[in-house]
């Protein structure tokens, strides 16, 4: 693959309702701000790449509301309906085929519409809609799958709760920083057994966006390139009883693949952070045994000694992680962006010291169906 | 070939879901609503780039990705840019009820704008209706308004323009 | 560096008004099968796919993970990419960017809508600003009015002008098996057509259709051995330019987004002379006064010239740039695959697969989508490898 790095990143707080900004202002923000932070100007960009979801906006064609915004009057420009991952990656895929600096922007506000209506359409029309399963009662599924197979407990996944919304502290852009302890998770409302809502995250409204550059535009940027090493994704089956939940086959093939590219063969000792999509606890984990870092099933093991938090060699989800921001399909980005603030060295009280290589994990489609993994490094 | 018949063994399944939604306004456009409601008149915004003028204010002038802030205060009428009669039955997707019919789609270019802005006009018989006819807003009563585009009821045709 | 990628397949469903023996999946994979069956290859074969429609159509949310059974794209990598109407060719020049970008071989870009299944009327309003137009917006026809009786006061065309695309586009469309419209009509059955929306009539506007349309590209070197003739892409370009209705209409400068798309993919294509250098072309027209005015924005002929260059027969099968072959949207219109028929279209003019529809001797092929808000895609396809 050939060399492109990030080179600007902008997001915006993440807050339950941004009552004054429309989709337009927000995207329009997050170019402009991209801009500023790579240090170029809207005429150094030649292609666009917006990320929006019809459902969520109430709007068919919802990259209408935003092309304009994002500065792309007179610009090729694509849209990807799906999580930020994804959208960049496209992104990334037109710079490797000759444009020289693309924009990747996306937005959301959960606050607008009917979240449950909302990811009830994502379950086939015919078969499961009218059984009312959306995003939380489908994850519960999983949850159980998963818990169920390997012996984990709620105390155990709470945990992860416990952990992400304390690194939330440490990043002033968080929706819900919060200091608990696995007692408050476990007494927090039962929502869908067995999750709480400790377990869930959140509602949010933001937006977020990138810059990737091809190698021979990186000398204009402002700040430390964040070089591209592997990104891929991959789908698993659609009907969740096609699947086996506790075993998240799809994120194994996409990490394998985004690791080969990066040249990454023990991927615990290669990497130094992870900012994963836990948008509920029980993901934290599940996910890490998909990207390889334990065996199957061991995945809360690594949090319980210690391995995951702030102090230890793994740090994961340093941001707060998605329990502690979620706007739809801007989390992946915001990952994404988490990573190279971490790699930049630019990341405050959440600094991981001395990051070189970052894992960036999204998902898509009803409980992680697809997934896309990002490796990215500061060392060329 | 699949005929009638076969209707009786391929069956389907009915989705009739309201979808709610509450969207953000923005700074710009609530206040063009608020000068609706308060004083029945139109604010455009100017680009300081390329000194165009859109109605309604909007944040950023495309074209020169710029920041817009000068509000300008706007005559409530303009010239018919272009229209179309609807004359087919639809259901609005507003109300999940049929939008009365015919009604005409005009694109008016209100003085002193550089942009289109699109409304109802309210004749519907094409012989009393042309590209670059005078119009002008009539507004629902004030105490009626809700701060949103039916608060401008329609645009009529003006008899003797220019005065 | 980027990989020159070509066309080596394309699958489309039969095109009807309403296919009851299907669901949405059945009948996106029906089209998955031919277009592999056209080129030789398995399922097994494809690295990665992209799909789009418009989600408000059949209401669903994240149509990709969705769709994999009918797709094939079990552990495969799946994107969603959907502008509109320009859908199909956006999700086209994505797939070729997945393979241009050099990490994927083999690409299948799929294109589907179940028409028949929504009220397209009311979805299509939804694409509508919420706030500023959705309160008079009415749908696709009444804002191409708005475009055609702007047109007419310039240039004095008229509604026969027109007439004369819709007969045009009818007539191919009995040499094309495929499409959705297959029976001919006359001058007199057009002009005496409801009016929907002065001055468009029912028989001036597309339909509805239930169909799916399914394209493989290839990266050069398995394009090679893949296929005799390949139909090498070019150029894309893609204008996708307002966000408000009401921007998109100053008339006395054509249709912005076309013209400056297309003017970008001649110049990446080195075409200088389009009607002349191009030998086909499947052109996104979803009403007939498109046909008469947006040949201008694309540089076949001057402004306000449309008409009598269709009239003079130019854009016929056997004219100097026969547009529509395969009949065009016209005769067949399923949204999200409209744009990618467009594509499929004309890779297969430059295979040479073109049966009854067949131009002669093509080497050079636009195609081109249409959709939101005005926008404009472009894709120019040859013979020669670039």
């Amino acid at each position: 693959m050939d060399k492109i790095a990030i080179i600007g990143v902008a997001q915006t707080r993440y807050e339950r309702r941004k009552k004054d900004k429309t989709y337009y202002d927000l995207v329009y923000e997050m170019t402009r701000d991209a801009l500023v932070d790579a240090g170029l100007q809207i005429s150094d960009i030649d292609n666009v790449v917006t990320i929006s979801n019809d459902f969520m906006d109430g709007r068919t064609i919802s990259s209408m509301a935003v092309g304009d915004a994002a500065g792309a009057y007179d610009k090729n420009i694509s849209t990807v309906e799906g999580d930020g991952t994804f959208g960049a990656f496209y992104g990334a895929m037109r710079v490797l085929s000759g444009f020289k600096n693309t924009l990747v922007v996306a937005h959301a506000k959960g606050s607008e519409g009917d979240n449950k209506i909302i990811t009830n359409g994502m379950f086939d029309p015919i078969y499961q809609r009218h059984l009312g399963l959306e995003s939380i009662s489908s994850s519960a599924l999983q949850a159980n799958a998963y818990m169920d197979r390997y012996h984990i407990s709620e105390e155990d996944i709470a945990l992860v709760s416990v952990k992400n919304h304390a690194n939330a502290k440490n990043n002033p852009l968080a929706q819900m920083p919060m200091s608990l302890t696995v007692d408050d998770v476990m007494r927090s409302n039962k929502i869908a057994d067995p999750l709480k809502l400790l377990d869930c995250s959140p509602i949010s409204d933001g937006a977020a966006a990138i810059i990737i550059a091809a190698e021979d535009q990186v000398e204009k940027a402002k700040k430390k390139p964040i070089w591209i090493k592997g990104v891929a994704h991959c789908s698993d089956n659609y009907f969740l009883g096609d699947r086996d939940l506790a075993d998240p086959r799809a994120l194994r093939k996409a990490a394998k693949k985004a690791y080969a590219m990066a040249g990454i063969t023990k991927p615990m000792e290669e990497i130094d952070v992870v900012e994963l999509y836990d948008a509920f606890t029980y993901m934290e984990p599940l996910w890490l045994e998909g990207l390889d870092f334990c065996d199957p099933g061991t995945g809360i093991e690594l949090l319980k000694n210690g391995v995951t938090t702030m102090n230890g060699p793994l740090p994961v989800n340093p941001s707060g992680g998605v329990l502690s921001a979620h706007v739809v399909h801007v989390a992946g980005l915001a990952r994404i962006i988490e990573s190279v603030l971490q790699l930049r060295g630019e990341a405050g009280d959440r600094q991981v010291n001395g990051a070189k290589t970052a894992l960036a994990h999204g998902i898509n489609g009803p409980c992680g169906q697809s997934h896309c993994v990002w490796v990215m490094s500061n060392q060329k | 070939m699949v005929t009638e018949r076969d209707y009786n063994r391929l069956l389907t399944l009915s989705f009739d879901t309201p979808m709610p939604y509450e969207w953000s306004v923005g700074i710009h456009g609530s206040r063009f609503f608020h000068e609706i409601k308060k004083h029945q008149r139109f604010i455009g915004i100017r680009c300081p780039e390329c000194q165009k003028v859109y109605v309604p204010p909007r944040r950023v002038c495309a074209p020169c990705f710029k920041e817009l802030h000068e509000l300008v205060v706007l005559p409530n009428q303009g010239t018919i840019r272009a229209f179309s009669i609807v004359n087919y039955p639809f259901i609005d997707p507003d109300t999940g009820r049929q939008r009365p019919i015919p009604y005409t789609y005009g694109y008016i270019q209100i003085e002193g704008a550089d942009n289109i802005f699109s409304h109802i006009i309210n004749e519907t018989d094409i012989e009393k209706i042309e590209v670059g006819m005078q119009v002008r807003a009539v507004f629902k009563a004030k105490t009626d308004m809700q701060g949103h585009m039916s608060d401008i009821l329609h645009f009529e045709i003006m008899e003797n323009p220019g005065v | 560096m980027a990989q020159r990628v070509a066309i080596v397949g394309t699958g489309q469903t039969d095109h009807k008004s309403h296919r009851p023996d299907v669901s949405q999946r059945e009948m996106i994979q029906e089209a998955v099968m031919r277009a592999l069956a056209d080129c030789d290859l398995t399922i097994k074969d494809i690295d990665a796919f992209v799909i789009g429609n418009m989600d408000h159509f059949e209401s669903i949310n994240y149509v990709d993970t969705w769709s994999v059974e009918g797709a094939g794209a079990i552990m495969k990598p799946i994107m969603k990419v959907t502008t509109g109407g320009t859908t199909g060719s956006t999700v086209a020049i994505a797939a070729y960017y997945h393979v241009a970008s050099g990490l994927f071989d083999k690409v299948l870009a799929i294109g589907w809508e179940k028409n028949s299944e929504s009220d397209t009327t009311a979805a299509i309003i939804t694409c509508s600003d919420p706030i500023w137009d959705r309160f008079s917006y009415s749908g696709a026809i009444p804002s191409l009015a708005t475009e055609a009786s702007a047109y007419m006061k310039q240039y004095g065309a008229t509604q026969e002008d027109a007439a004369r695309v819709a007969v045009r586009d009818r007539n191919n469309a009995l040499n094309n098996p495929h499409a959705h419209l297959r029976r001919p009509i006359t001058m007199e059955d057009v002009m005496s057509s409801p009016m929907l929306a002065y001055p468009i009539k029912l028989l001036d506007v597309c339909p509805r259709t239930d169909g799916a349309c399914a394209v493989v590209f290839a990266a050069e070197n398995s394009a090679k051995k893949i296929c005799q003739k390949p139909a090498w892409v070019k150029a894309c370009s893609v204008r996708h330019t307002y966000t408000w209705f009401g921007d998109s209409s100053d008339y006395t400068s054509g249709l912005v987004s076309l013209k400056r798309a297309s003017q970008e993919a001649y110049e990446k294509a080195g075409i200088r002379n389009p009607a002349e250098e191009l030998d086909v072309a499947e052109l996104y027209l979803p009403y007939t006064y498109a046909g008469l005015k947006w040949i201008e924005d694309l540089g076949f002929c001057r402004p306000g010239e449309g008409a009598q260059f269709v009239a003079d027969g130019h854009t016929n099968m056997d004219g100097k740039i026969p547009v529509n072959p395969s009949g065009g949207v016209i005769s067949t219109n399923c949204i999200g695959a409209t744009a990618l028929l467009r594509v499929a279209e004309s890779a297969i003019q430059i295979m040479g697969k073109g049966g009854n529809r067949q131009v002669p001797d093509v080497k050079q092929a636009i195609a081109t989508g249409f959709g939101g808000c005005f926008w404009s895609d472009v894709m120019i396809l040859g013979a020669a490898m670039p």
